[in-house]
């Protein structure tokens, strides 16, 4: 294992830590900035993957990971919290050494999953991507398991997290049109979750998705 | 040169109505955008049945049998549901439930969203297909919650977020796929075009394509509302405006089950093995099942009918899943007729919620007496939907019994129960709402005749003779997807 | 020569765990009365502690078994016999054929087994709540602890203390994301082994939050001598088993007796920082809720087990 691998691992691994923290993290700062971790550790994996391989369009996905995901987004969700001023603690469902381990059955799931790829991947990064899909899977774990529309949003961030790895572990990136696309997408998306939380606010008095129960299966 | 028409069209008309806004004009624009796409997809439609299948754009664009006929079906139910949304939404308006900026957002929405669909459908990169599904979904979200009550904002935060899960796996499953096109094809983007991909299907690494199967499945087969997976559905068609209930059940879904479909082909073409069908077959048989069952305690008018969409989902996956020629044939009329019948019976389902200012289906009655027009078409669009013939849907669901009756004559009593159990429902539902006399608190509304009537005759004609060029195009189709 | 150094070695460090021991607990002291403004006591006021509490008689309850008089000196004894099994200063040890890294957490829990026993047998109200806090906390911690270990051993393919240690200080140098892992999981477990905040503060007598010093609150002269003296013993352990497996460089090869002037530098140079970082840890972090430790041993397993893991998921 060369150094350069070497060292994507440990990204890989921070990648992974970050997942965890944000399953487990309470409060809402403490989310935001372990997703800007996430985000940056990523765009530094992607940019070190593409120095590499020689893959000069990972360059511009590092700088795309790094604007959208350490900077913009963590941006607007940090403005949205100052504005509908939420700092207090977030509360989970189930409680914490239960997701915990909810999380490692699901990196060991991942393993297995993807052991037909790591077997036929030549690339220096297939270790890699089990963590990836493990990011995703811990993602949706955060979705279900939170009741808290920002932290939910957050979760659905941390899994695009885990796409974007997969990408770039399991294929050097998608090519440059789909991730620009996807990226786009993201940008989107962000401007709707923003205005989804004033109407939520608006409507409920609280980010609390708990209280959005009404629609239950014929009343 | 259409293609370009047939996408510039409505990306243009988005921006342009999201500048003229709530103007007395808005919603003739939308319905001009709206019928010059549709002339672009008759157009390209035209061009593809003379000249075969096409691919332009460097190959970015990538047209054959099977997405013309749903590019076509899919321009013509938004100019209908164009139509239709300008009196519906008129009225809307001025009952205050839509604001000023509501109706700016829902026009430059509307075009937004049936620009998406039709790039979902036109691209030959299954890496765009992705992301033109995920602007549908972003598209609409906001869509869904334009009336800003509790239960529409839940709703469409269910939409937003389940949806956003599932089309991530989905785009799991596009990075497995392209891992595996890699190989073969170098990388790149010639890599994810479907045209390439189909063409070296055979060298396709078979572990790879069975997992990325998995992905794709739970991920499109969220957005098609398949039934573990189905819980946004009811939701979003209940809460959302009518026009955008229509275009959901009629549309999008069919979208979402277009991308499933072209991957499950690629899917059991490098496996040699019909894993992907039968993992189709599953997830559609249940979906009948349990829509069906869940018919039966619906209360909600525009809930039923989203259930509704939920089983002719699944018939149609089911179908597509049985494969052979036989049921290609159905799944594919199937979500043409479906298409057609739903949206038309959206509408009037819209127009009776109007005059009784509510969509509880104890408090609809004497809908024929009370306007004969929403009520006859309520009534011809449900048997249309049950499958009674001589409508369109009866043709399908037919041909997709007898293939089932063939291929595994082990389900079909299961398909059968399925079918019969949403006839008794709906027929059950809907039978006390049209007849009987006009309630005290019934308000007269200015229905659309166009739409309504053009869909039901439509069906009909379908229904008792199909013509020539639609039967050749599903052959051709049919083709295309063995 | 040769078959006599690793009886010199194994002698050196016995009097090393013994006598530096109280030294590195008064260095703690000190840097955290630095960094608190206060002023410290000096680096040998444990010494002076032992030695005031040796030559103090003993006050035995009423009704103290034979345990309670048996514990102290159990605890010396196997806390001492583990301070020979870690190579701290050298890889060459008798005794690592005998006892591997799993013999090494059964003689810490020996020890903590019987304190628990003791602080049950005077019948005391405290006693029992710092049992059976002591006893919550070990429940967790031992197994994140073996499991820890275990991504060590992974890594060097055997559970021998010394044989771990020799593959990493020896071997070819590879960044590893599971010893990573092993090691953020190792500094929980030791914070929490060792009974310091935010686990336990072992400066306090408050009732409502003490764990270790419940326990022990009945003891006095020599039996609370040795206690203390082995409570020292045991953090300066636990910080030479952290540095022994995840900054070995600097230990002395088997055999190779000159080299240990220079690896007694390094490792009083690692032990200055060790001090240094474990009181940085200390006042960052506040005590924590009885009910949180938990979450806190909750993610120190989650760590150890992610480190398993990536063992093979990434190397």
């Amino acid at each position: 294992m060369n150094i350069a691998a070497q060292i994507n691992s440990i990204l890989a691994a921070l990648v992974l830590l970050t997942a965890f923290g944000l399953l487990v993290q309470r409060r809402i700062y403490g989310l935001l900035h372990l997703f800007a971790w996430q985000g940056l550790f990523l765009s530094i994996s992607t940019g070190l993957v593409g120095y590499v391989a020689r893959q000069h369009h990972l360059y511009i996905s590092s700088i795309l990971t790094l604007a959208l995901k350490v900077i913009v987004l963590p941006y607007i969700l940090h403005t949205l919290i100052v504005r509908l001023k939420i700092h207090k603690e977030v509360e989970t469902v189930v409680n914490i050494p239960t997701t915990m381990l909810m999380g490692i059955a699901l990196v060991i799931f991942s393993y297995h999953l993807t052991a037909p790829i790591r077997e036929l991947s030549t690339l220096v990064t297939r270790s890699t991507i089990a963590v990836a899909l493990a990011t995703v899977m811990l993602g949706l774990l955060m979705m279900i398991t939170r009741r808290h529309a920002v932290t939910q949003i957050i979760g659905f961030l941390a899994m695009e997290n885990g796409l974007f790895f997969a990408a770039t572990s399991a294929t050097y990136g998608m090519p440059l049109v789909v991730e620009l696309g996807v990226g786009l997408d993201i940008l989107i998306a962000a401007f709707i979750f923003g205005i989804f939380f004033f109407h939520i606010r608006e409507t409920f008095d609280s980010l609390d998705v708990e209280q959005m129960a009404r629609l239950k299966e014929e009343e | 040169m259409t293609l370009i028409i047939l996408l510039g069209v409505s990306f243009f008309a988005a921006i342009v109505l999201a500048f003229v806004g709530d103007r007395r004009f808005a919603p003739e624009i939308n319905i001009l955008g709206s019928a010059a796409t549709f002339i672009a997809g008759v157009g390209l439609a035209v061009h593809v049945y003379y000249e075969g299948p096409m691919i332009a754009g460097g190959n970015f664009f990538f047209v054959d049998a099977f997405n013309v006929y749903l590019t076509v079906l899919t321009a013509f139910v938004s100019m209908t549901t164009a139509i239709f949304s300008r009196r519906y939404m008129r009225r809307e308006r001025e009952h205050g439930r839509v604001s000023h900026w509501g109706m700016r957002f829902y026009h430059a929405m509307f075009q937004l969203f049936i620009f998406a669909m039709l790039l979902a459908l036109l691209t030959n990169n299954i890496g765009v297909l992705w992301i033109a599904m995920e602007l549908a979904t972003l598209s609409t979200v906001l869509l869904v919650s334009l009336y800003r009550t509790p239960t529409a904002i839940e709703a469409a935060w269910k939409y937003f977020i389940l949806c956003g899960v599932g089309i991530a796996q989905a785009l799991f499953g596009t990075v497995l796929l392209y891992f595996a096109a890699e190989k073969v094809l170098g990388e790149g983007g010639e890599a994810l075009l479907w045209t390439n991909l189909i063409q070296v299907s055979g060298q396709l690494e078979p572990t790879v394509l069975r997992l990325a199967f998995v992905f794709l499945m739970v991920g499109y087969g969220t957005k098609v509302g398949l039934v573990p997976l189905h819980n946004w559905l009811p939701d979003a068609h209940s809460e959302g405006p009518t026009p955008i209930s229509a275009v959901l059940s009629g549309l999008l879904l069919n979208i979402a089950l277009y991308a499933l479909v072209r991957c499950k082909v690629l899917v059991d073409l490098s496996t040699g093995t019909n894993m992907a069908g039968n993992m189709m077959m599953g997830f559609g048989l249940l979906s009948i099942l349990v829509a069906s069952f869940s018919l039966l305690r619906r209360k909600d008018i525009k809930r039923l009918f989203a259930y509704s969409s939920i089983e002719h989902m699944g018939i149609a996956t089911f179908a597509f899943g049985l494969g052979g020629p036989i049921a290609t044939f159905g799944a594919l009329l199937h979500m043409l007729v479906h298409s057609l019948t739903k949206s038309s019976i959206f509408f009037t389902v819209g127009h009776a919620s109007q005059m009784h200012g509510t969509q509880e289906m104890s408090k609809i009655k004497g809908l024929i007496k009370g306007n004969p027009l929403v009520g006859w078409g309520l009534v011809f669009g449900v048997m249309a939907i049950v499958g009674m013939p001589p409508f369109g849907v009866f043709t399908s669901e037919f041909l997709i019994l007898t293939a089932t009756m063939k291929d595994a004559p082990l389900l079909a009593p299961l398909l059968l129960l399925g079918l019969g159990v949403a006839f008794a429902a709906l027929f059950r539902r809907v039978q006390p709402m049209i007849s009987g006399a006009v309630p005290s608190n019934q308000m007269p509304v200015k229905a659309s005749h166009i739409p309504i009537i053009l869909h039901m005759v439509l069906v009909l004609i379908i229904g008792i003779y199909m013509p020539n060029f639609l039967s050749e195009w599903f052959h051709t189709a049919v083709g295309l997807l063995k | 020569m040769n078959v006599f150094s690793p009886l010199f070695v194994m002698c050196l460090q016995f009097i090393a765990v013994l006598f530096a021991a109280p030294a590195f607990a008064g260095w703690v002291r000190m840097v955290k009365c630095w960094f608190q403004g206060r002023k410290s006591a000096g680096l040998f006021q444990p010494y002076r502690d032992i030695f005031k509490l040796l030559n103090k008689d003993v006050v035995l309850a009423e009704n103290a078994s034979w345990i309670f008089r048996f514990t102290p000196f159990l605890v010396f004894g196997t806390t001492v016999l583990a301070g020979v099994i870690i190579p701290i200063l050298s890889i060459d040890l008798p005794l690592s054929a005998t006892a591997d890294a799993i013999a090494l957490v059964a003689l810490f829990t020996i020890a903590r087994f019987f304190t628990a026993l003791a602080g049950l047998d005077i019948g005391t109200a405290f006693g029992g709540m710092g049992s059976s806090r002591e006893k919550t906390v070990a429940s967790m911690s031992e197994p994140a602890m073996l499991m820890a270990i275990f991504t060590v051993s992974l890594v060097s393919q055997s559970t021998s203390i010394s044989h771990m240690v020799n593959v990493i200080a020896h071997g070819e140098f590879v960044l590893r994301p599971s010893l990573a892992f092993a090691l953020l999981a190792f500094i929980l477990i030791a914070l929490a082994e060792t009974g310091r905040i935010p686990v336990d503060n072992p400066a306090t007598h408050l009732e409502l939050t003490m764990i270790h010093e419940a326990m022990i609150l009945e003891y006095s002269g020599r039996h609370l001598a040795l206690i203390e003296w082995a409570g020292m013993m045991k953090l300066f352990l636990f910080t030479t088993l952290g540095i022994a497996l995840f900054f070995p460089w600097g230990i002395a090869a088997a055999g190779d007796i000159t080299f240990l002037p220079v690896a007694i530098l390094l490792l009083l140079i690692k032990l200055f920082f060790a001090g240094i970082g474990l009181v940085l840890i200390e006042i960052g972090l506040a005590k924590m809720r009885l009910f949180r430790i938990q979450e806190f041993l909750g993610s120190a397993f989650l760590f150890a087990t992610l480190g398993l893991l990536s063992y093979f998921m990434l190397e």
